[in-house]
């Protein structure tokens, strides 16, 4: 199956039996518990008659609440297979010595860490930090949902649409073999001529339709929607964040669909973008995913950035110090994080002067990115600081994240770069950084807004034992791969000839080890939450004293979010309304104008993936249908005039009357 | 300091304690941007632990000043100290990467040695095939594969380029890397300033047989580095174009090889991706596109230039038509033109295409 041309029918293109990997013990075992679990899950679902609960309510959902939801969700999955191919890679890695081949071999070695690459950036973080954004963002501004619901929608289930394609992939076919940025000449035809590098190109390519149309929303929704008297200057740190984020998405995005598009056509009808025949370029393939890539990084970063700033005011109990300074670091790193990609590849022999350039173009980013880290430190600064989980996870970042720039900035001085680039001493760098400030937040927003969310606080005792695996995990697994980076040790290697360096890499797969306790004490954090959630229960609405307006309504908020839309004075909304002791609105309420339900956004989606199923294995038949059925349905949808319903006065007054009940016990004690 | 340290500590730690004066230098900026971040990433973890203990909720006795979210004075520092601290670093960049300049001739053997006047460095051509690596050494027109020896002592330029897909050329005791391309050439200029075996790489995933994509790398004194180049004379084998192609055939974990000859132009060939006979090099179709192209000719050329993008040497790409009648007449079609100009550009081409030696 590997790197030899595929025979091909009209019928099935490529497609025929031995695609499957009946051969392959370890992927069969994979596909069984897959199978299991998933059909369980279905059974269960069908048994419990949730189906029509999941369409109605979730699946056709164009509240803003409900999608973010459903992207932490998709992340949560996505990550734990991610993290199962981070492990298979740690124990091949841990054994792979003295002439012991380990137990993957190269073709399915080399597919775990591309596979585990890509779903981690693309299917975990990027879905992680949109869910965040998507339901923050609204409630933060006073919103009643995003600019554009039905597209938002839609973009979640393009992006759910890619990770089906990878997950399909390890049971059809094959993923790529390329590193996860598909560096050609491997990545063409010559090279990689089986559908592994077709299954990537198609799943990034619908996942990132959906990035980018979420990135558009969500800027129009900043920009458009914000509560009466919410300026630039008085929007909370987080949505300052989401919207330079939002921008990186838009302006970076359409240059992998791009490059990915260049790939495809050097591929599928063979052109010489990226061969190395007639003129092709793979430096310029490399030089454009990077121009996506760099801003990548920091489109994950910042909107945690916000989470950072938003927890540590709230738990220091203080205003943010410096918020001025803040939104100004995030813009200029936004700008800057353009002009800075060619540090990715230092080593391709470009001349001294436009190396310098990109190397201290790199530096000056960590300016800002210190400004922030002094910013939350001062917040702390004569704060009352409640150590709750998502505060323990902001000091953890905080620790970690600075080891992480400085080994960034050490990887920005080329000459340093020339003997330090591609080594596990970068790879411990993006994990540092990624792990130790993507991830962190991410556990730390999760902590967070879960009581907004759900009304009910998540327990605290299996969160801290998860935070207690996880930190020490983290650097168990990684110190080790600094060490070997300045021994030499280069990334991506299957085996080694040096025993010596067994002890380091069983060092590493035991913090892996580590890791793996505090994700699975995660889960059980969540389970014991959710089964003592009366117990747990927030009635205020604010259980953290947050400061921000999405503390104002209640937890979890209604279908639309505010019965009436606040009006702002000061930054940190929600607390200047308590200090003046704004009264919440009682009577007056009206009928309320939302967005409608769709299945639209399933259907285009569940089209795409069959589309993209068809192009990878050349069922032309089956991509045209798909490709026609796209634009059919979309079409349809143009016309389909209903597209708000109200929600009566009376019922606005009914929900609203409760919450005022609900309120009462806990002002009058 | 923290090199002596590692040193004594028995670590192996190949990188920052290397062989090469170019190695030593660029571990030393590992170090010295280390230190001079620590200056501000020292502070900052420090504050981080007492802020985060003193400003405890549990500690009443802390100042407790929720108004207070603004200092210009410490917007100043906030702002200025890491801002010095690149200025300072990014000078130190400035001058290190154009010092450091792979491309850049050696000034000096290390510390204390300047390079004599005259001294011509020992080229090396480095082809980075799947999955071993080809050095040929076009002074004594010899070549091995997977082990370089080099005299200690001497500087070493080597040439640098893949056969088929991204490598990079990695000799972490030597010098740092870089990237293998095909049908490019980069460059490294190093030398080793110790004797002593060490371990040469590639740092970019190349496809299944990369991880035994390594090679010995042997840093000897002038007597034996002669008395070696004298030994791979006497080895059985020659390098020319068709052994060159068996040995381009994808293979993993290749034991060392010497060829006491080399076909002259061979990594010319390679570079241009035309060691197979009947291809036409990219330098040549550079001369005729820069001479103003052929024209409808240049229809003739596309055999002749597919190199691997149906797959590396896996289709025989050479097209029926294209024998030797057929690159007469694409050869007579573009001498029969009457802009003067083709004739040059023609007559260089005919000398080009045909014959080459060992083809």
């Amino acid at each position: 199956m590997p790197n030899s041309v595929p025979s091909w029918s009209p019928l099935l293109g490529r497609l025929s039996l031995d695609v499957l990997p009946l051969h392959e013990p370890i992927i069969l075992v994979t596909f069984a518990v897959v199978a299991l679990a998933g059909g369980a899950l279905l059974a269960a679902v069908t048994w419990f008659r949730l189906w029509g609960y999941l369409w109605s309510e979730w699946f056709t959902s164009v509240d803003h609440k409900k999608i973010g939801v459903m992207y932490m969700v998709l992340g949560l999955v996505m990550f734990l297979r991610g993290f199962a191919d981070a492990l298979l890679m740690r124990v091949q890695q841990a054994v792979g010595f003295n002439g012991n081949e380990g137990f993957l071999p190269a073709h399915h070695y080399d597919q775990v860490f591309t596979a585990h690459g890509v779903i981690m950036i693309f299917f975990v973080a990027m879905p992680f930090v949109t869910g965040l954004m998507n339901f923050v963002v609204p409630l933060q501004i006073g919103a009643r949902d995003v600019s554009f619901p039905f597209l938002n929608n839609l973009s979640f289930w393009l992006t759910a649409s890619g990770a089906a394609l990878v997950m399909v992939s390890l049971f059809v076919g094959e993923f790529a073999a390329t590193g996860w940025l598909a560096y050609p000449p491997l990545s063409g035809l010559g090279y990689s001529p089986g559908v592994g590098v077709d299954y990537y190109i198609w799943a990034l390519q619908i996942a990132g339709v959906g990035t980018t149309l979420s990135g558009i929303n969500l800027i129009v929704t900043i920009v458009k929607l914000r509560a009466p008297g919410m300026t630039m200057m008085r929007m909370p740190v987080f949505v300052w964040t989401a919207l330079c984020t939002n921008v990186l998405i838009v302006a970076s995005f359409p240059v992998l669909t791009a490059v990915l598009a260049l790939l495809s056509l050097d591929r599928y009808v063979g052109t010489d973008f990226f061969t190395n025949d007639f003129g092709g370029s793979p430096m310029m393939y490399v030089n454009l995913i990077w121009i996506w890539g760099h801003p990548e990084v920091y489109i994950l970063i910042l909107p945690i950035f916000g989470v950072f700033s938003e927890i540590t005011a709230t738990f220091s109990g203080k205003r943010l110090f410096g918020y001025a300074s803040m939104v100004y670091a995030t813009v200029v790193i936004t700008v800057l994080s353009y002009v800075v990609w060619l540090h990715h590849f230092f080593t391709m022999g470009s001349g001294a002067s436009v190396n310098s350039f990109f190397g201290i173009t790199t530096m000056v980013i960590s300016i800002p990115t210190g400004a922030k880290l002094f910013n939350w430190l001062f917040t702390m600064y004569h704060g009352r600081i409640r150590y709750e989980l998502p505060m323990m996870w902001t000091v953890a970042f905080m620790l970690t994240f600075v080891i992480g720039g400085m080994t960034g900035v050490m990887l920005a001085v080329p000459p340093a770069d020339f003997v330090l680039h591609n080594s596990l001493f970068l790879v411990a760098h993006f994990h540092n950084v990624i792990i130790g400030g993507v991830v962190f937040g991410t556990f730390a927003a999760i902590n967070y807004w879960w009581p907004k969310a759900f009304g009910f606080r998540l327990e605290p005792f299996w969160g801290k034992v998860s935070f207690w695996c996880w930190v020490p995990g983290f650097w168990l697994a990684f110190a080790p791969l600094y060490v070997m980076g300045l021994m030499g040790v280069t990334r991506r290697m299957r085996v080694f000839d040096d025993g010596s360096l067994q002890p380091y890499f069983i060092v590493a797969a035991l913090g892996a080890g580590l890791i793996a306790c505090g994700i699975g004490a995660m889960l059980v954090q969540f389970g014991v939450s959710i089964a003592r959630r009366e117990s747990l229960r927030d009635e205020t609405g604010d259980p953290w004293g947050g400061r921000t307006l999405e503390w104002a309504t209640s937890s979890p908020p209604p279908a639309y979010n505010f019965a009436f839309t606040p009006l702002v004075h000061d930054l940190d909304a929600w607390d200047d309304m308590q200090r003046k002791g704004v009264a919440r609105p009682v009577a007056g309420f009206r009928d309320i104008a939302m967005p409608l339900n769709t299945g639209t956004g399933v259907v285009l989606a569940a089209i795409s993936t069959v589309f993209g199923f068809g192009m990878i294995w050349h069922i032309w038949w089956l991509a045209g249908t798909g490709l026609t059925g796209i634009v059919v349905t979309a079409i349809v949808h143009t016309f389909n005039g209903r597209r708000t319903h109200h929600i009566a006065a009376a019922e606005v007054a009914m929900i609203e009357t409760a919450r005022t009940r609900q309120l009462a016990p806990a002002t009058g004690a | 300091m923290l090199t002596a340290a590692l040193t004594l500590s028995g670590c192996d730690w190949v990188v920052m304690n290397p062989a090469g004066d170019i190695a030593r230098q660029q571990a030393s900026l590992v170090l010295v941007s280390t230190a001079l971040m620590l200056v501000i990433i020292v502070p900052v973890m420090a504050l981080t632990v007492l802020f985060a203990w003193r400003y405890r909720a549990g500690n009443t006795a802390a100042t407790y000043d929720p108004d207070w979210h603004h200092s210009t004075r410490l917007e100043l520092v906030i702002w200025s100290a890491p801002l010095a601290i690149v200025i300072a670093l990014g000078s130190i960049t400035w001058l290190a990467t154009h010092l450091l300049d792979p491309y850049r001739p050696l000034s000096r053997i290390d510390a204390t040695h300047a390079i004599a006047p005259g001294t011509r460095p020992l080229e090396v051509q480095v082809v980075a095939l799947d999955w071993k690596w080809l050095f040929i050494y076009p002074e004594s027109h010899i070549a091995t594969v997977n082990e370089l020896v080099l005299p200690v002592g001497r500087p070493v330029r080597f040439h640098i380029t893949s056969s088929t897909v991204m490598n990079s050329f990695y000799v972490p005791a030597l010098a740092g890397q870089i990237y293998a391309m095909p049908g490019m050439e980069t460059r490294l200029n190093a030398v080793f300033n110790q004797t002593g075996s060490f371990t040469g790489l590639s740092a970019n995933f190349s496809g299944p047989g990369f991880s035994h994509m390594r090679f010995a790398a042997h840093s000897v004194d002038a007597r034996a580095f002669d008395a070696w180049v004298a030994g791979v004379r006497r080895a059985p084998g020659a390098l020319d174009r068709a052994t060159y192609r068996e040995l381009d055939q994808p293979s993993e974990a290749v034991p060392v090889r010497h060829y006491a000859q080399v076909a002259p132009d061979l990594f010319a060939a390679v570079v241009n991706l035309c060691v197979r006979p009947g291809k036409l090099c990219a330098s040549d179709m550079a001369a005729i596109d820069a001479g103003g192209g052929t024209g409808a000719a240049g229809r003739f050329n596309v055999a002749a230039l597919v190199y691997d993008k149906n797959g590396h040497e896996t289709v025989v790409s050479a097209s029926p038509r294209l024998t030797d009648a057929g690159v007469n007449h694409f050869v007579r079609s573009w001498c029969a033109d009457p802009r003067p100009w083709r004739a040059s550009v023609a007559t260089a081409a005919t000398t080009a295409l045909p014959s080459r030696p060992f083809s």
